[in-house]
């Protein structure tokens, strides 16, 4: 499985995929929308991971694109504004799989990307 | 006193220190005061002008009436007078003219004559024949007057030049009153002789005293010199000096105002009798004269001040009732701004809540993750397992962590919950979120909290936010009043099918009886020096109003508080209400 992180804090998303990657999940970061969609053009991913809230498009929109471009691709997406009723609301509107508050529950996340990448 | 305080109205007290250069506008005394000056003006000034107009109208009216009355007295018993006179000198007149036939040197004749007369007219005492030498030649009647001599007396002297004479009352020889008509006979010779008769005195005073004469009043006669004429009743008896001026010649009937010699108000009414000495002079007491008005006046005065009693009665009550309606709906105004005020305060900390959270949320992610990895270097590396410290530290930081992001989260649903949304609520939980806002200080202070659930309390729909400053405020106050180290009981109650309740009891210093009245109105604030607003309570009972609750308070000072807050199962919206109706103390 490789997993695609997208998210403007460059600290956090570099550390996240170095600890994915202890855990046997290959993951790579970028810190733009751009990069993003330049990166699923070069490599397949499974499953996006982005933030809500990127410089200059926003995760939803994000997603709408690289959907496009890799229909099969699944999404999971954080937010520093966290709570359940968040997660509902972003899930129906934007079709996300999962929605994660920050910080990240690191055991959360592998088990929901377990989850969707078994579906 | 009492009563006084009861009839003073809410606004007269009031005095708002925050209405700034709009001070005049809220001054709700002074717009009392304009409201009743003016409408006691406009309807005062012309009742109490017409009162004075009627009264001098009516007062003038009274007093020529009482002038028109005597004048029209004084004119009558002028007539009759002169009548009286003016008949017996004609009788006398007639009398002279049958001298061919009669020879009145005979004192039979004279005295046949003296009684046809006192038959035919009446008033006649006795009758002489006087020669050109003043020696009464014949006399008939009672008195022994034959061969007096009247020379020197006026009424002879004037009788002699004037062709006829009627006297004013004289003594005379006979040391009596008496008045005596002279009527000068010329003789064919040239010679001449007079004939005189004495009026009877009591025939002549009955024309006068028989007079009915209002307002205590006197009739009577006086000569041109002021000398009484007849006996008066007010006066003294005939031939005194009367003790009022002489009025001034007049042939017509007169009335004018004088003073007594205790200087009372007389009215007299005057006429000179003509060809004889004799003033007519009615005087009567102008206050006995004025007793009717008096009673006029009594009524004009006591219609008048019942008249301004009702009317101020009527102004002061309209008056008051409106400005104290408009100073409740600018206490409601007022009220409103205030809420609205404090609304966007909490919306404020609100979003600088949620700004806070989610700056220190990006770090706090940092952290977490860089934690983490530190710990998964440690775990999946075998040379640092030997270091099981260091796996305990990285653990106690991820553990910090999650305390600051517990802490930033509820920092967001608070600042989340300040927009209005009905939600499935659990009760329970609602109250220990808001302990969890104030638990440290409670911890500090060490004050004992507990929270009872008395039976089941199903989820039910309400506006979380509301609840959750519902329960702040209430706790926060609870807080303030207790000492430290004191209780604080929080009792959530299923009450019936409809309602569920929540009681606040705490062991603080209570609040005193006349407080506890007060405690909901906006601005009612005992910790006014501690920078209260009063706005907390009042706020609190309009959003337990909102909800469809309502709330109660207990107190015993020294003792504790209990606060009730009853809330619907099922929520209905409705209006606010700023009224302490159902306050309970």
């Amino acid at each position: 499985m490789r997993v695609l992180l997208v998210d403007d804090e460059a600290e956090l998303v570099s550390t996240l995929a170095e600890r994915l990657s202890f855990r046997g999940i290959e993951a790579d970061w970028v810190t733009t929308g751009e990069e993003a969609l330049k990166q699923v053009e070069e490599q397949r991913y499974a499953v996006g991971v982005l933030d809500v809230k990127i410089p200059r498009i926003s995760g939803l929109a994000l997603k709408k694109r690289l959907e496009e471009k890799c229909p099969e691709m699944k999404f999971i997406f954080l937010t520093g504004h966290g709570s359940e009723e968040d997660f509902l609301i972003g899930s129906a509107e934007a079709g996300a799989d999962y929605y994660l508050i920050k910080p990240v529950d690191l055991n959360l996340l592998i088990e929901k990307l377990n989850e969707i990448t078994k579906k | 006193m009492d009563l006084l305080r009861k009839l003073k109205p809410k606004f007269w007290d009031h005095y708002d220190v925050a209405s700034g250069p709009q001070k005049q506008l809220f001054n709700f005394r002074r717009i009392w005061l304009l409201a009743v000056l003016w409408t006691v003006g406009v309807s005062l000034v012309p009742l109490i002008f017409i009162t004075v107009l009627d009264y001098r109208a009516t007062r003038k009216g009274i007093e020529s009436e009482i002038r028109l009355r005597t004048a029209r007295l004084v004119s009558n018993t002028r007539r009759s007078v002169t009548f009286f006179l003016e008949e017996r000198l004609s009788a006398i007149q007639f009398i002279t003219r049958l001298q061919p036939c009669r020879d009145f040197g005979n004192s039979g004749q004279l005295r046949e004559i003296l009684e046809n007369l006192k038959q035919s007219f009446g008033g006649f005492v006795d009758l002489g024949i006087i020669d050109a030498e003043g020696n009464q030649r014949t006399y008939a009647g009672p008195f022994p007057l034959a061969g007096k001599n009247y020379r020197d007396q006026e009424w002879f002297q004037q009788a002699v030049r004037k062709g006829h004479y009627i006297s004013d009352v004289f003594l005379g020889y006979r040391r009596m009153p008496h008045l005596v008509i002279a009527v000068k006979h010329q003789l064919n010779d040239g010679s001449y002789h007079l004939l005189r008769a004495t009026l009877d005195m009591e025939r002549f005073n009955q024309l006068i005293s028989g007079l009915e004469i209002s307002g205590s009043g006197d009739a009577l006669l006086i000569n041109h010199r002021g000398v009484l004429q007849t006996p008066s009743r007010l006066y003294g008896p005939v031939l005194q000096d009367i003790a009022l001026p002489i009025p001034t010649f007049s042939s017509k009937t007169e009335v004018l105002e004088e003073r007594n010699l205790k200087g009372e108000p007389l009215i007299v009414g005057y006429a000179y009798i003509a060809d004889s000495p004799f003033i007519l002079m009615i005087v009567k007491q102008r206050k006995e004269l004025m007793k009717e008005w008096y009673w006029t006046r009594v009524e004009l005065l006591g219609f008048l001040g019942l008249s301004i009693v009702v009317i101020l009665i009527v102004i002061l009550g309209t008056a008051t009732y409106l400005v104290e309606q408009i100073y409740l709906a600018d206490q409601r105004r007022v009220a409103m701004l205030h809420k609205v005020e404090y609304a966007n305060k909490l919306a404020s900390i609100g979003r600088l809540a949620a700004g806070v959270a989610h700056e220190i949320n990006n770090p706090l992610a940092i952290i977490n993750e860089k934690a983490g990895l530190i710990k998964d270097i440690f775990s999946f590396k075998r040379e640092f397992q030997a270091e099981p410290r260091l796996i305990a530290l990285m653990d106690s930081i991820i553990a910090s962590v999650e305390r600051c992001a517990a802490v930033t989260r509820r920092l967001l649903r608070f600042a989340r919950h300040m927009e209005v949304s009905i939600q499935t609520i659990n009760l329970e939980e609602v109250v220990r979120e808001v302990l969890g806002f104030i638990g440290k200080e409670a911890e500090y202070r060490d004050i004992a909290v507990s929270v009872q659930v008395q039976g089941e309390i199903p989820p039910f729909e309400s506006d979380r936010g509301k609840l959750q400053q519902i329960f702040l405020n209430i706790i926060n106050n609870a807080l303030a009043a207790i000492g430290d180290g004191g209780r604080l009981d929080i009792l959530l109650r299923r009450v019936d099918e409809r309602s569920v309740s929540v009681t606040f009891i705490d062991n603080g210093r209570g609040i005193p009886a006349e407080d506890l009245k007060r405690v909901f109105e906006p601005f009612f604030t005992t910790k006014a020096s501690q920078g209260g607003t009063g706005l907390g309570l009042s706020i609190t009972y309009g959003l337990v109003q909102e909800l469809g609750g309502s709330i109660q308070v207990e107190s015993t000072v020294g003792k504790g508080t209990r606060f009730a807050v009853h809330l619907p199962l099922k929520y209905e919206k409705r209006s606010r209400e700023i009224d302490a109706s159902t306050v309970s103390g």
